[in-house]
């Protein structure tokens, strides 16, 4: 530190600005090195490069060549890039407002101060650290379509049994259905919210006469917009990026009804090594997933209510 | 908090006129309430239990009982050697360690890393500060498949593929905006006057971190550590991706092509992914406080 100043003495002395100025500069420029170095190592550069990448084709043991915007025009014409894109955005946007709905439910309910909560907030957190590879082995068994559970609730209930995975009508709902078990990453922030709204208001509300569902309407809901927000975009982010669950249990399956996008992304950059092409995918999926926040943010205008700046 | 504060308000709305005359039927009816929420919030465990207590419930049955339909809850006998059987049939040991040294170096980089950058967004005014945390805080929405080419590309060349460089390395770099996030939330809970203190004694930025920040934020930090380990010890992309040899494999990778060769053996399949499991359960239940009340109190609420 002090070598350091003392080798920048001519700058310090021509800048203008004093000694302590440039101590501060430098001590806070070393405190965050690690991750400006790590932002411009793993995040900024490879975006960049990921661009010059998506203008190229490039089958990693073949020398790469410039060939302009051809990846981008063979994305238009690609039936398994709109395919994907579809599936994702089914999934996305059926799941996410199920997901958000469940976690707040969920959240509402573990928001009381009774004895053993925290147990059943354990017990409904649990799914979410359950690793991916073991949920989806689990769900690919409960989905089975001759000895799985889920048809072993139906024929209780006396429903005929179902495909479920192996069925194109049924296999993305089912995917659906298994996010909902995992919320509690949702839930968990929901819940945080919830324990961040004063209870006074509520007092104040129940004393003008509010009976519960106007106090959840007019005093949780409002003060819960950016937590809910907030959510959103996580959720939607995440969702978009669905791969783990559906490269294990369907490979894309059947008739390509669960190639979401990411999966289609990773054969094509990992399975057929096309480096260009895959990067283009990964772009066009950045791109969307840009505008949505963006669009986002723009109506959150509209319906989130922030009491105070935040603290940044 | 709704019930409760409506409980209260009510006492507070009846007044001591209302509560001496309804004392009792408030009181059943409060009973009966309470009741009501216990039984939604167990059926609701029952529902969030149910599909791993069928996990542990196949992985004990014998060779064609997994097979029965309606299936069997209690498998009888409880197969155990299913157990040693499914791990052997793939080096499972070996891919608990590389799992276990992924998760460790990936572990102490995070917290070194994370906690010092935080302390310099935190405490130490220097110019760029807010625009560059501002940035940090939108590289959290950044969709990872963004950089995952090129990432891969760059590990190529450094000759980085099939070690565990790519999937520990990194995290000595910042270990990830959300951590950084988390923690420079709970040092701005910490006064500042104990920095100024610590200068007036001479102290410096490094001692001030390492001396007295560090040691007031261990809540935050075991959060960022248990967060680090789950999701280390759970990742599968990353290793999908980075590794190629058997040997190299972590858990999760290893269960992944356990699966794909033998795809038919439920029970040691769920034998298998119990074992996954378990570890994640020992850390998750043992630090189950630093976890949701780690989020809850520091995550979100120190804003």
């Amino acid at each position: 530190m002090e070598l350091l100043l003392r080798f920048l003495g001519p700058v310090i002395r021509r800048s203008g600005k004093s000694r302590r100025w440039w101590r501060i500069l430098i001590a806070g420029y070393i405190f965050i090195a690690p991750w400006l170095l790590g932002f411009l190592i793993w995040t900024a550069g490879p975006m960049i490069a990921s661009i010059i990448i998506s203008l190229m084709k490039w089958e990693v043991i073949t020398p790469p060549h410039f060939v302009g915007f051809q990846n981008f025009v063979h994305l238009l014409h690609d039936p398994l890039f709109s395919i994907s894109l579809y599936n994702t955005a089914y999934y996305t946007f059926i799941g996410v407002p199920l997901q958000l709905t469940m976690a707040l439910l969920l959240a509402i309910m573990l928001n009381v101060k009774v004895r053993g909560i925290a147990l059943y907030r354990t017990i409904y957190y649990l799914p979410s650290v359950t690793p991916a590879v073991a949920s989806a082995m689990l769900w690919l068994w409960i989905f089975n379509p001759e000895f799985g559970l889920a048809n072993a609730l139906l024929v209780k209930l006396g429903l005929p049994k179902q495909l479920w995975l192996m069925d194109p009508v049924l296999a993305k709902p089912a995917f659906i259905v298994m996010s909902l078990w995992g919320v509690g990453g949702a839930m968990v922030i929901f819940l945080a919210g919830l324990q961040g709204i004063p209870s006074e208001l509520y007092e104040a509300a129940s004393i003008d006469g509010a009976n519960g569902w106007q106090r959840f309407r007019f005093i949780t809901i409002p003060m819960l917009t950016p937590i809910i927000f907030f959510n959103l975009i996580i959720g939607l982010i995440d969702s978009f990026q669905i791969f783990t669950s559906a490269f294990i249990m369907t490979n894309g399956g059947p008739q390509n009804k669960t190639l979401f996008y990411v999966l289609y992304l990773y054969r094509n950059g990992f399975q057929y090594f096309k480096m260009g092409y895959a990067s283009a995918l990964a772009w066009v999926l950045f791109v969307i997933i840009l505008l949505f926040t963006l669009l986002q943010f723009k109506l959150s205008k509209r319906w989130v209510y922030y009491e105070t700046e935040l603290g940044i | 908090m709704t019930t409760t504060g409506q409980e209260k308000s009510d006492l507070i709305a009846s007044g001591t006129l209302y509560v001496t005359r309804h004392s009792k039927s408030f009181l059943i009816m409060q009973g009966i309430k309470q009741g009501l929420l216990y039984l939604l919030l167990s059926s609701i465990s029952v529902i969030m239990l149910i599909p791993l207590v069928w996990m542990l419930s196949t992985s004990l049955k014998g060779r064609g009982l997994e097979f029965v339909f309606p299936p069997q809850w209690i498998p009888k006998p409880a197969k155990w050697s299913n157990y040693p059987e499914a791990l052997t049939i793939l080096p499972f040991g070996r891919f608990f360690l590389n799992t276990v040294i992924i998760t460790f170096f990936s572990l102490v980089g995070s917290l070194i890393s994370s906690s010092m950058v935080a302390f310099g967004f935190a405490r130490i005014p220097f110019p760029g500060r807010k625009t560059l945390f501002m940035l940090l805080l939108s590289t959290m929405m950044l969709p990872y498949v963004v950089t995952l080419i090129p990432s891969f590309l760059l590990f190529k060349y450094l000759h980085w593929l099939d070690t565990f460089l790519p999937l520990t390395v990194p995290a000595f770099f910042g270990g990830g905006a959300f951590f950084i996030f988390l923690i420079r939330q709970f040092y701005a809970t910490i006064p500042m006057d104990l920095d100024e203190a610590a200068v007036i004694d001479g102290a410096g930025y490094f001692r001030i971190w390492w001396s007295i920040l560090l040691p007031l934020s261990r809540p935050v930090l075991a959060t960022v550590a248990i967060f680090s380990f789950i999701w280390n010890w759970n990742d599968f992309m990353g290793p999908l991706i980075y590794l190629n040899s058997l040997e190299k494999f972590t858990l999760a990778l290893g269960l992944a092509s356990f699966h794909s060769m033998h795809n038919a053996r439920w029970n040691l399949l769920m034998a298998a992914s119990t074992v996954v499991l378990i570890p994640v359960l020992i850390v998750f239940f043992v630090a189950q406080r630093y976890f949701i009340q780690g989020i809850v109190t520091s995550g979100l609420a120190g804003r």
